[in-house]
């Protein structure tokens, strides 16, 4: 936080200025305000907030979000794309550890409801308040608290072991039950 | 007492890194919830990448997915340049734009085709497929393969087209035009296709923006998005050309839109056979600083978005994909809810979420006892069944 | 002359090969050119080929894909509906030996080794490309025909 007050503030600017200066303080870092592009930090207390607050704005709509796996924890970006003026917006909100839990907007925007199970899946993000946080990408043998994307989990090294051949699906030992 | 009845549809239906298995829960024959679970094709694409260095990995995102072989690497490629701040020379955009529009063609008709057999009109199918296949015979002729393209690369294209190729192109894009026409009229004048497409899976404009719909879906509902147009890349902002929308949200608006997206494609590509310059097909980049970027782009079904981290190392630190059905198949919760059984098959396949397998393993259960009741074969056969009474009617 | 059962099996079956088609996690382009066989162009059903869709119809499982985690037991139970005698495709490079997919992490073993694992004495034949041309499918199915005639 200090180094970002003690560098030189990014100028708000053009129509990605415009759209950052409506999210108020909720923003507390500008990284990047391009022509095209906006990259930004929010406040990780006030993400739903914010979330209304894009999802009101004329053309915008939730792209995408991205998890990371960096040294505080896990940074979720919410790409936010406004249409017609052809911009992405970039959120960052980080989830501290060792909680890294932020809050879900998945209520708010339905369009984040698979993209959180994505992240919760694979990054071990948690996000406080989604309605139905299943399993949404690995497989079911895949075991709880492996995290796949995250930095320490080598792709060939860490790979699970393969649950036991032979185990038909449930789909068909119903069916042989049922004949 | 209503009875619920879970109907389980996959799982074996692939698009981006995963397949779906759809439960619709439905009493009698209306569908009251529907549920998805998908990753059955998921490869780990995202963390495969973090081992190859920027130039493999286009040939890894290009297998995303099979059918929008150009696109994937075209926006990883884009979020690449704007990490680097690249200077691409106007032939290679060019190129870039001729083999994009080409592939959109393919994959409508693909889908076309295949929304043909699923309401009980095999001879469009058939008829769809034969007119898409001089598409593919150029992609391989100018890229070397009908659906692996590897045509981009960090900077450029990786390979350039002769006069030749480029005047087939244009030659064979423009003798699509009379196919095109029969098939738009086909649909538009069939008084059993309006029957059965109208009024059917309606997606409002208010729901394809809260659930972030795009492409076609999107322009189906007279939602006017369209990544070429508002951020444009490649050469299309030097062309002249229309985003299409329909106003209805059903069906039958988003088939008119993917057909009249062909004519459009056509129309690109002539232009850009037309005005294509000369000179180099790529620029030299050295290396890729550290920094973020986002490149997305315009596929066949929607918007392909990637997000690229670079550290200053050879290989990306972190590697984004969303394909574009990753957005449009939740909206299935509002479009399918209220529809009859026979008419799910068609309002499954209107999003177009890449389903090459059309013999998905699908089986409507009866939720007491278990037993299976109908395979995704009947739930066809149900829809074409529909069709073929109504023809009877008119 | 009475033909025997197991002759006339093989007259019947060799004239009229039934396919199903399995996606193991493949990306869509085998998929889709396995579809074009189908159409004009390729026409494979004027050799008797018909895509089915059911195991329990074919004759012949064509796999496509990497073989996942999600997929394996699966495809396993798809290859177990298959009445014998049965042949399975191996189309593309992802099913032959998964590719470039062999290090992620959601693989499960190849097409292959998943088969075996249930039986032994699986007949897989391969097809490599990616993906394999329409054509490098057809000469592949003919392959098929005469392993079962020979059998």
């Amino acid at each position: 936080m200090t180094v970002a007050e003690t560098e030189t503030r990014v100028p708000l600017e053009g129509f990605v200025g415009e759209v950052l200066k409506e999210l108020g303080d909720a923003v507390i870092e500008v990284e990047c305000c391009g022509a095209r592009r906006g990259w930004a930090r929010i406040d990780p207390e006030r993400t739903v907030e914010v979330a209304e607050t894009m999802l009101a704005m004329a053309g915008a709509r939730l792209a995408t979000a991205t998890a990371l796996d960096v040294r505080d924890g896990i940074d979720v970006l919410y790409h936010w794309a406004i249409e017609p003026q052809g911009v992405v917006v970039t959120l960052k909100v980080l989830a501290e550890r060792p909680a890294l839990a932020v809050d879900s907007i998945a209520g708010a925007v339905p369009a984040a409801n698979w993209i959180e199970r994505e992240m919760h899946d694979l990054l071990g993000a948690n996000f406080r308040g989604h309605p139905d946080m299943r399993r949404l990408i690995l497989d079911d043998s895949w075991p709880e608290g492996v995290y796949p994307l995250r930095k320490d989990f080598d792709q060939v090294r860490d790979r699970p072991p393969l649950p036991p051949d032979q185990t038909p699906p449930d789909v068909g030992r119903r069916e042989r039950n049922a004949r | 007492m209503s009875r619920r009845t879970v109907v389980n549809i996959g799982p074996f239906h692939p698009l981006q890194e995963e397949a779906e298995f759809f439960q619709l829960y439905v009493d009698g024959e209306t569908v009251v919830d529907v549920d998805v679970r998908i990753s059955f094709n998921h490869r780990g694409i995202e963390k495969l990448d973090e081992s190859k260095t920027f130039d493999q990995v286009p040939f890894v995102v290009e297998r995303v997915c099979g059918i929008c072989s150009a696109s994937h690497p075209l926006a990883y490629i884009q979020a690449v340049e704007e990490i680097a701040h690249v200077e691409v020379p106007e032939r290679a955009l060019y190129l870039r734009t001729i083999v994009n529009e080409l592939e959109r063609i393919h994959s409508h008709l693909l889908w076309v085709g295949l929304a043909g057999h699923f309401l009980g009109y095999n001879t469009v199918f058939m008829w769809v497929w034969k007119y898409r296949e001089p598409v593919m015979d150029i992609l391989e002729i100018a890229t070397g393969s009908r659906v692996n393209y590897a045509n981009c690369k960090v900077g450029g294209v990786r390979r350039d087209m002769t006069r030749e190729q480029l005047d087939r192109i244009a030659q064979v894009s423009d003798e699509l035009l009379g196919p095109l026409d029969m098939l738009t009229r086909a649909v538009l004048d069939d008084p059993i296709l309006h029957a059965r497409l109208k009024k059917v899976g309606v997606l409002t404009p208010q729901a394809a923006k809260a659930y972030g719909a795009t492409g076609p879906t999107a322009r189906g509902s007279g939602v006017p998005i369209d990544v070429r147009r508002d951020d444009p890349y490649a050469a299309y902002d030097r062309l002249a050309w229309e985003v299409i929308t329909a106003p209805d949200g059903d069906v039958f608006s988003k088939t008119v839109v993917r057909l009249r997206e062909c004519f459009e494609a056509v129309r690109i590509i002539k232009q850009c056979v037309r005005d294509i310059p000369g000179g180099a097909i790529d620029a030299h980049v050295a290396a890729i600083p550290p920094g973020e970027g986002v490149g997305h782009v315009e596929a066949p079904r929607g918007e392909t978005f990637h997000y690229v981290r670079s550290d200053g190392s050879n290989r990306p630190v972190r590697h984004k994909v969303r394909a574009p059905s990753f957005n449009n198949i939740p909206t299935f919760k509002a479009s399918c809810i209220g529809q009859q059984i026979p008419d799910v098959a068609i309002t499954l396949a209107s999003v177009d979420p890449c389903y090459s397998c059309t013999e998905r393993m699908c089986r409507v259960v009866d939720a007491e006892s278990l037993r299976p009741r109908y395979t995704w074969s009947d739930l066809v056969r149900l829809s074409q069944q529909k069709t073929a009474e109504l023809r009877k009617k008119w | 002359m009475a033909l025997t059962t197991k002759a006339w099996t093989k007259w019947a079956l060799t004239r009229s090969l039934w396919v199903y088609h399995v996606n193991a996690g493949a990306c869509n382009n085998c998929d889709i050119e396995v579809l074009d066989l189908l159409t004009p162009r390729y026409d494979i059903e004027r050799f008797g080929m018909l895509l089915v869709g059911s195991p329990r119809h074919a004759d012949v499982l064509a796999v496509t894909g990497v073989c996942t985690r999600q997929t394996a037991p699966r495809v396993q139970e798809v290859y177990l509906q298959t009445p014998r005698p049965r042949v399975v495709l191996a189309i593309g490079s992802c099913a032959c030996g998964q590719g470039i997919f062999t290090e992620a992490y959601h693989m499960a073993r190849p097409v292959d080794e998943t088969l075996r694992a249930v039986d032994p004495d699986a007949t897989i034949l391969y097809v490599p490309g990616c993906p394999p041309k329409p054509e490098a499918m057809i000469a592949a199915v003919v392959k098929a025909i005469e392993y079962l005639k020979s059998a």
